[in-house]
């Protein structure tokens, strides 16, 4: 389709436990992600994969594979790949538009201009000077979003950003995740335990299985966008998606709709 | 037709008039609510300005009747009498820009100092091993046991009254900035690591702000401490300033001025007390804190 942006190839990745043990969390792991594309990854709970998204944004260095960003090794955290949290970490004392801007300056006109785009982008027109305490958790997921927008990231990587928020505000929010890459075609990697959040936002979605943390499966869905979650070719991959953690009999996923 | 405008037209006017009223009503219960809220903190300063008020009427009342000796007790009409002649012979804005100057020139330069180190030890462990221990031994000496040693060292000068104050006023600033530094998300780090902050925003952006109600705190109970130390260092010995006033007051048992020069020390101490506070509040709106 088009050109390699991430390549991640992990042949083992351990974790030291408090006991001093040593435990297999990701095994054999091998992604490569296109320019633009939107992938998410989908697992049972202690399938590692936030370890993995971690890795793959340099907060977690202790490995022995290597994640290469259009070919050049990726050894810290930096602005070229964009992190969201799983809680929004917004600078508790800076103001929305304060916190988007963080270590660059509003009086840079270029900065302010490209902060109040942002702040129509994540729709939050009027709430430009509010504080953190001010916001639901849904604005201040988007605040987040939209800080480490602005920084133009090759990637985003999100880490199951939408989790902690209740339906109506997750589905709004995967509206406008799905917008801004609409807009801005930027690279996404999320990761969810939602098994239709998966399928309505990804090109790819990558299933994960746990101890060791491994890839099972890649599920390409060319479901045109906007996606309708009842249409029957919807329910048609969610059966696929189901039936491989079925096939592991691993069903610790929170299964949003209930069947 | 007609009929039908003449109906029309009173009805267009009440619905003006009941517009206009649902403005005023409006405004007015703007200004009622603001009303009860002015009400509301004049009730809640009367309430605390109740119980001196009563201990002074006592007071008043018990000296009048000469139930107790003025030399000892003199009564609150003698003490604003006392008062008011310092302060038109000038004499009191003196000792009392003496003291001021002493305890801000030793609260600047000991705060300074304790908040230069706290943000030095909180930010680098390197130096936190080397100096922490040592400034922690010292801090459990009372300052004010350091006081014949100072008197010996550097005499009653100015020096040593300045030494003592700064000394009291570091290490609470010296701890708040160090705990404050410390106490800091580190998850809030992996966003300044992934935002790319340079160390000097590290520092500036994350780390400061972060830390700054601590500070903030480290700054009033340092200003309270050098406010004490200038007590003591005033009293024991020196020739102008508000604890000259007392102890020379007390040599000839006028202790009108005696009372005089304690409660301008209480309010003084206040005043700036509340200063800090109202910075506090300022500076911390983003908190959401839990008022009562």
């Amino acid at each position: 389709m088009s050109e390699q942006l991430l390549n991640v190839r992990l042949p083992h990745k351990t974790f030291r436990t408090p006991q001093g043990e040593s435990v297999t969390a990701l095994h054999n792991i091998d992604l490569r992600v296109r320019r633009g594309e939107f992938i998410t990854l989908i697992g049972p709970s202690g399938c590692g994969k936030s370890t993995l998204l971690k890795i793959m944004a340099g907060l977690d260095t202790e490995h022995d594979g290597e994640v290469l960003l259009e070919g050049k090794p990726v050894t810290k955290p930096g602005i070229d790949l964009g992190f969201v949290f799983q809680e929004h970490r917004l600078f508790p004392w800076l103001s929305v538009e304060k916190n988007i801007a963080a270590d660059l300056s509003l009086r840079q006109p270029e900065v302010r201009r490209r902060v109040s785009e942002l702040v129509e982008l994540v729709k939050l027109q009027g709430f430009e000077k509010a504080y953190p305490r001010q916001l639901s958790g849904g604005m201040s997921q988007r605040v987040a979003i939209a800080r480490a927008l602005l920084r133009s990231p090759k990637v985003l990587l999100l880490d199951e950003p939408f989790g902690a928020l209740d339906a109506f505000t997750r589905s709004h929010l995967q509206e406008v995740t799905l917008d801004i890459w609409d807009n801005n075609r930027t690279t996404m990697i999320l990761v969810t335990h939602d098994i239709d959040e998966a399928i309505y936002l990804a090109g790819r979605v990558v299933i994960m299985d746990a101890r060791p943390g491994t890839i099972r499966k890649t599920i390409p869905i060319d479901l045109p966008y906007p996606r309708k979650k009842a249409s029957s070719s919807f329910q048609e991959l969610r059966t696929i998606v189901l039936r491989e953690f079925e096939r592991v009999e691993e069903l610790e996923l929170v299964d949003s709709s209930g069947i | 037709m007609n009929q039908a405008d003449i109906i029309q037209a009173p009805g267009d006017a009440l619905i003006g008039e009941a517009k206009k009223d649902a403005a005023t009503s409006a405004a007015h219960k703007k200004a009622y609510r603001s009303e009860l809220r002015e009400n509301g903190k004049g009730k809640a300063a009367l309430r605390g300005a109740l119980f001196p008020l009563v201990l002074l009427a006592v007071w008043q009342l018990c000296g009048s009747f000469g139930l107790i000796s003025a030399t000892l007790l003199p009564t609150p009409a003698d003490i604003a009498k006392t008062f008011y002649e310092l302060l038109i012979s000038g004499d009191l804005f003196r000792h009392l820009g003496v003291s001021m100057g002493r305890a801000a020139l030793g609260f600047v330069l000991g705060g300074a100092a304790g908040l230069l180190m706290g943000l030095g030890v909180g930010l680098f462990r390197r130096l936190e091993q080397t100096v922490d221990p040592s400034i922690q031994m010292l801090r459990t000496v009372p300052h004010l046991a350091i006081t014949p040693l100072f008197i010996l060292w550097f005499g009653f000068g100015e020096f040593s009254k300045i030494l003592l104050i700064a000394l009291g006023a570091f290490f609470p600033l010296y701890i708040q900035t160090f705990q404050g530094i410390r106490s800091v998300d580190a998850k809030l780090f992996d966003v300044a690591r992934v935002l790319e902050f340079s160390r000097s925003k590290q520092v500036t952006k994350l780390v400061l702000p972060a830390a700054l109600p601590h500070i903030l705190l480290g700054l009033r109970l340092s200003l309270g401490v050098a406010w004490l130390g200038l007590v003591v260092a005033e009293l024991m010995g020196s020739s102008e300033g508000i604890g000259y006033l007392i102890m020379d007051a007390r040599q000839f048992a006028q202790t009108a001025t005696v009372f005089v020069g304690i409660a301008i020390f209480a309010v003084v101490g206040k005043a700036t007390d509340s200063l800090v506070r109202h910075l506090e509040k300022k500076l911390l709106r983003w908190r959401e804190s839990f008022s009562g």
